[in-house]
This record gives C-alpha cells, sequence and structure tokens, in this order.
C-alpha cells in the first residue's frame, strides 16, 4: 500500500514530534524531498500531551497548528505514521533505511466520523493520557491528531468488535486485511528526532510511585490539567478521587543522581513551575503548591518566569532534596520527610498529592542507531560533535530541551541534512 | 586585607581533610541536597546531620566539626550511601572523621561511642577474636557499677537464653578465648599502626 519514492536527495526525518516536524518543514521549504516517519498514529509528539506551554502559558495547539498547516501545504513532505526505524545501513550521501509499519486497519476514505468508535465496545487503555483512562479500541488518537483518521486497536482484530467497527463505516474505510509491511526507503541524510521518555518513576525506590496512590509524575499532572485528559481538567487525586489542593512537586526525580539520570534534565524545574500555576488557576488562592529542590534552574530567559512564580504566595519552596515518602493511611495523603539546607530543619509534611518532576530519557538509545557512527553520549543522547555519520540529532533525541531550544536544534539539523543532499546532488549533475 | 582576614578566608580545613580522613577528597563533591540527612535512621539525634558537617568543613569550622559527637552517630546502616545522587561515601567519611578527631585527641572524652569502639579494639586486639561475654559486661558497666548491675539484670533472660542455646559461653569470662596466632596478629597490628602514624603524620 505504501508507494513511498525516495532517492538518495530524499532527507529522511525519524519522529513526528515538534522537533521531528520542525526539521521536515525547513527542509521541504527550502525544496528537499522529505520522508517523515512517526511511530504512534499520530503527528505532535509529547507536546501535543501537554495542558499548557512555558513560558506563555499558551494551549500546544498554538504551535501545533501553524506546523499542521505548513504541513498539509506541503507536496514536497511524505508522513508515514505508525513507523518505526529497523535498521540504517550505508554512508553519508546514499543510506538505505528499514521500516516497519504497522497496520492502522483504517483507510484514507475514513472521515473521523466516529461511527466505529460508537459501534465497538471494547476499551483499551488510552496512552495519550499515559493511561490513565480508557478509551474505545476504534479510536481517534486525540483531538488534533494528524492524520484525522480513526485506528482499530490489534487486539480487537479477529474478534467480533472489529466486525462491528467494519459494519458500522459508511465510507469503506476499514480495512482488516492489513497486514505489516516492511520498506526499503533511501536517503541522502536523516534527521533522528525520535524525542524523549520520562524516566520510570518506580525505580525511584524511596518516592514509593509503584506503591502509593497519591505520587504521581509530572506527565501526568499535564494530562489532570487538561480539560481533554482522564479528570476533565479537574485535579483529582488517584486514590479517593478528592480534589488536590495542596500539592507537592519534587524536583530533580531521577535526574542529576548517578544511581538514575546523571544529566540536569533542564526542563523539569521550568515544568513545575509552570504546574503550580495549574493549581492556581483550579483554586485561586485556597491551592497551595510547595516545591522541594536542590536548585532552581530557571534557565536565562525563564527567570523572569521563575520570579513571579517566587511572587505567588500560595507557592511555598522548600530547599531540600526529599529523602523519602511515607502514607498516611487514614488520609491517603503522602507524607514528605527530609531536612531542609537552609538551616538543616528536619521535617515531615503531609500533602494531597506529590508531583515527582520526572528526567527525561531518549527514547531510543543513540548507541543503537548505527552502532560506531552515531555516537550516544552517557545518556544515550545523540553526542553530535563525536557522531561522524549525516545522521543529525534533533530536539529531545540530542539533548534535554524545552521546546523552544528543541525547534532551534531542529532547524540547525534540517540545515546540516540539506548540505549533505545538496553535496549529492552536485556531484550528479 | 589584614593577614587574620587572609587567614579566614584561607580555607585549609579542607585541605586537612582531604590529606587525612579515610575519602576525605569526596567532601567536594556534597550539591548539599540534603538527602543523607533525611534518610539517617538516628537523624534527629545528630546535632550536625552529614549534609551540614559537610558544609562545615568547606566554610573551615575545624574546632566545631572535629569536637562534635554527630559522626560518632552513624551506626553504618548505609541508608545514606545507597541514596547520595553524588555517590559521597558518607558512612566512610563520617568514621574517617570520627577517627581523625580521636587520634587527634579532640574527640569528646565522653562519648558512648567512642568509649565502646575503644573497648572493642582492646578486646579484639588483646587475643585476636573478640570476646563477647567481655565485651557486654564491660559495656554495661561502662557507667558505673549501679548501673551495669540494673542493666545487666534486665538483660538477664536475653543472656541465659543465649547460653541455652549455646551461643554464649560463660567461661568467656575467665577462659583466654584467643586464637592460634595471636602474637602474629598483634605483630601485624603494630605494623599498620605504624605505617599509618607515618601516613597521616601523628607522633608515634
Ligand atoms: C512535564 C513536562 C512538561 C513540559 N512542559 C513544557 C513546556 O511547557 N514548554 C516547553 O517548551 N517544553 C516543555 N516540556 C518539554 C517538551 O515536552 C519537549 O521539549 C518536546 O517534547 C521535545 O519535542 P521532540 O520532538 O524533540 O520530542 P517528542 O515530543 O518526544 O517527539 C518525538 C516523536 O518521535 C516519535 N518516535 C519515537 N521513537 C521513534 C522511532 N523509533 N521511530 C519513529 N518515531 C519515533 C515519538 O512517537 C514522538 O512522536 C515539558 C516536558 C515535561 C516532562
Ligand atoms: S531542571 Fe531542575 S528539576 Fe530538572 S533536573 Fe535540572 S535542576 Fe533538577
Ligand atoms: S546526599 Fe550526598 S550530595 Fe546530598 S547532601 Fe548528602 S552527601 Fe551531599
Amino acid at each position: 500500500m505504501a508507494e513511498v519514492v525516495a532517492t538518495n536527495e530524499t532527507i529522511l526525518v525519524v519522529g513526528g514530534g515538534i522537533s521531528g516536524m520542525t526539521a521536515a518543514l525547513e527542509a521541504a521549504e527550502c525544496g528537499k524531498n522529505v520522508v517523515l516517519i512517526e511511530k504512534n498514529p499520530s503527528l505532535g509528539g509529547r507536546v501535543s500531551q501537554l495542558y499548557r506551554y512555558f513560558p506563555k502559558l499558551c494551549h500546544p495547539t498554538c504551535g501545533l497548528e501553524i506546523n499542521l498547516k505548513r504541513l498539509r501545504g506541503n507536496k514536497r513532505i511524505r508522513v508515514l505514521t505508525l513507523a518505526e526505524v529497523a535498521k540504517v545501513e550505508g554512508k553519508s550521501g546514499d543510506y538505505s533505511v528499514t521500516v516497519n509499519i504497522k497496520p492502522r486497519y483504517v483507510n484514507e476514505n475514513c472521515t473521523a466520523c466516529g461511527a466505529c468508535g460508537e459501534a465497538v465496545s471494547a476499551e483499551i487503555p488510552n496512552p495519550f493520557n499515559y493511561n490513565l483512562s480508557k478509551i474505545k479500541a476504534a479510536y481517534l488518537p486525540n483531538a488534533m491528531a494528524y492524520p484525522q483518521r480513526f485506528v482499530l486497536d490489534a487486539s480487537i482484530i479477529g474478534t467480533p468488535e472489529a466486525d462491528k467497527a467494519k459494519a458500522a463505516c459508511k465510507y469503506n474505510a476499514i480495512d482488516l486485511d492489513q497486514k505489516e509491511e516492511i520498506l526499503t526507503i533511501k536517503a541522502g541524510a536523516v534527521v533522528w528526532a525520535t524525542g524523549w521518555k520520562p524516566y520510570d518513576a518506580a525505580k525511584i525506590q524511596p518516592y514509593g510511585y509503584d506503591r502509593i496512590a497519591n505520587v504521581i509524575t509530572s506527565v501526568e499532572f499535564e494530562r489532570l490539567a487538561d480539560p481533554h485528559g482522564p479528570t476533565g481538567g479537574k485535579l483529582l487525586r488517584p486514590s479517593d478521587g478528592k480534589e488536590a489542593k495542596n500539592v507537592a512537586f519534587i524536583q530533580c526525580a531521577g535526574s542529576r543522581d548517578r544511581n538514575h539520570l546523571k544529566h540536569c534534565s533542564r526542563i523539569c524545574c521550568m515544568a513545575s513551575l509552570k504546574q503550580t500555576n495549574y493549581v492556581t488557576e483550579k483554586y485561586g488562592d485556597e491551592g497551595q503548591s510547595s516545591i522541594y529542590y536542590i536548585d532552581i534552574r530557571a534557565i536565562d530567559r525563564f527567570e523572569d518566569f521563575y520570579q513571579k512564580v517566587r511572587a505567588n504566595k500560595t507557592v511555598k519552596f522548600i530547599k531540600s532534596k526529599v529523602a523519602n515518602i511515607t502514607e498516611d493511611k487514614a488520609t491517603g495523603n503522602p507524607v514528605l520527610h527530609g531536612v531542609d539546607t537552609e538551616g538543616y530543619h528536619r521535617y515531615d509534611n503531609a500533602h494531597d498529592l506529590v508531583v515527582l518532576a520526572v528526567g527525561m530519557e531518549p527514547n531510543v538509545d543513540a548507541g543503537k542507531i548505527m552502532p560506531g557512527g552515531v555516537v550516544a553520549d552517557v545518556s544515550g543522547f545523540i553526542d553530535i560533535n563525536s557522531t561522524t555519520e549525516a545522521v543529525f540529532g534533533a530536539g529531545c533525541a540530542s539533548n534535554a530541551l524545552d521546546v523552544n531550544r528543541a525547534v532551534q536544534s531542529a532547524t540547525a539539523a534540517s540545515l546540516r541534512a540539506i548540505q549533505v543532499v545538496n553535496r549529492v546532488s552536485r556531484a550528479e549533475v | 586585607m589584614t593577614t587574620q582576614a587572609v587567614e579566614k578566608y584561607h580555607n585549609d580545613f579542607l585541605k586537612e581533610v582531604e590529606k587525612n580522613v579515610e575519602m576525605g577528597h569526596m567532601v567536594k563533591m556534597c550539591m548539599q541536597c540534603g538527602v543523607c540527612s533525611g534518610s539517617c535512621p538516628l537523624g534527629p539525634a545528630w546535632e550536625h546531620p552529614p549534609q551540614e558537617i559537610f558544609m562545615m568543613i568547606r566554610a573551615g569550622k575545624r574546632d566545631e566539626v572535629l569536637t562534635s559527637d554527630s559522626m560518632w552517630m552513624c551506626t553504618s546502616c548505609y541508608n545514606c550511601i545507597v541514596r547520595c545522587p553524588r555517590e559521597l561515601p558518607i558512612t566512610h567519611i563520617m568514621h574517617g572523621l570520627a577517627n581523625y578527631a580521636h587520634r587527634l585527641g579532640i574527640a569528646p572524652k565522653q562519648n558512648p561511642t567512642r568509649r565502646f569502639a575503644q573497648m572493642f579494639w582492646k578486646n579484639i586486639t588483646s587475643t585476636g577474636r573478640v570476646n563477647e561475654l567481655k565485651l557486654s559486661v564491660g559495656l554495661y558497666f561502662m557507667d558505673g557499677i549501679a548501673s551495669g548491675i540494673k542493666k545487666g539484670l534486665e538483660m538477664l533472660p536475653v543472656g541465659l537464653g543465649l547460653m541455652k542455646t549455646k551461643r554464649l559461653d560463660p567461661m568467656g569470662m575467665v577462659s583466654g578465648h584467643g586464637c592460634k596466632g595471636r602474637a602474629d596478629i598483634q605483630k601485624m597490628i603494630k605494623k599498620a599502626t605504624e605505617i599509618e602514624d607515618k601516613r597521616k603524620g601523628y607522633a608515634a
């Protein structure tokens, strides 16, 4: 099914988050042919799962909508979703990339009318909400999804549920015979933009993420705050659905720690500062945020944002890395234990909800992309200085970055890729 | 600037600790996060928790640190070491500081941990093997006859139980309970002490 025309003058972009979309658009708008592959059924990456962006606190629709508009209008970009790279072979100016494409079971005829979703009763955990809620097994990945096309989950294929979905579709868009495909795509250069994943919070044993219901992660908190999220935008805590008005944020959960991630994830201080706004937005003066930190790293321009949060009377700053968390069985409140650095006072503070500002890990270990040519740093990000192949890291595949910096790095990677394919085309004249 | 003011900011104490205290060179790696202090099960008993001790060393507070009884509170549970994000060997540094203060003769004289440690050292080095009965009796009577008898009576049922299950030899009080190469062990310890004294510059 998937016809892909690609030559060694094509730029392959791997990962369709904000970085991959940016890199693809920059190259295509410079007249290059681009194939953009994304492993999920929709583009957008982690940004689409945020409630609001710092520093301006706008909704992620802002940045994404503009990019999607540019994308729709550009004939030089071929987008493949549910596609994952299995192997990269060749050399600069002449790569051959093996890509696995999973079946969506829904073709281009889909109008996203939603009839299949209504017909199906089976439910699956919703990955868009970090599995905090369920979704029908025939679903649109999210409201902003691109392509705006439904997906049938593989778990219902071969069951009467799939037949129900097919029968409900008026546009003949459901194709239950789709099979996994393996494609080989040629490319002169590759932009690697596979992004990040949250560090596995359960590995930080003393914080009890796997034992205490009301200890959650920062990415989950984004979903709680979002009206499209599992709680319809209410900050309800998991144990009893009570409104969480007294929220603690624990910084460096997994970052800057030789037992976990060695690097500073750079965005989590800003993410927590931003999230205190969610508490204020929902509860006004009744809300209470406490940030437990080693030091606040609101880098360069973000200092203003930090100072504004500092001025908010409902936000407390406690200079201390929390030692451990226990649960008050009677109330379900997590209790934070530690000693602060400003006076060495011992504390045992109870909160309604604890948000772990988890660190960023690369989605793909860079050392496994093209062993030898693509070099990983200590944390598994692409080390752009030591990499010798024309595989250019962009966004969070190359470092822990906020959106602004991710997009800058994507433009840089795109420029590098353009130079490589320009060289190829000159050689062939 | 007067020499005095210069002296004040000239931090020789950190260098002294780096040179003389076990694992002292790691003190400067501390980033003052507080996890060690919060993780210590004896935490509330410390006047200066480890995090503070590290800061005091860097601030040049030599006397306050070395005469403190804080590091003598460490029970070697290793909770802090496994959690420290900078992998400081906190337990070892605490023992190192205690040992250094003791060798300089400025450790708190009446500190029970120090006294017990001395008793233990004498006990084990004299015969080459720990005599548990003598050690525990010694410990009970550390603060005088009256409190010793009281503690001994409190612990009597435990002692009898241990005897019944052959975990405690009542003859230990009189028998030598030594090991075979006792003289050789003592020679080894003497030599090791000599080497350490020389390396760390203690008067022999
Ligand atoms: C709690 C939290 C809040 C945040 N809030 C903000 C904020 O307010 N403002 C801000 O500027 N930044 C924020 N960030 C940072 C922001 O999320 C990142 O900067 C951004 O997601 C980086 O985009 P990316 O495209 O590099 O990576 P991603 O968003 O991770 O996108 C990578 C894409 O690649 C795809 N992919 C992965 N592996 C493969 C593969 N093998 N093959 C094909 N495709 C693959 C993924 O499915 C994904 O779509 C926040 C981060 C956290 C943790
Ligand atoms: S950005 Fe802040 S919370 Fe995140 S790792 Fe760095 S210092 Fe810690
Ligand atoms: S846990 Fe480690 S880094 Fe943190 S204060 Fe203690 S010694 Fe310093």
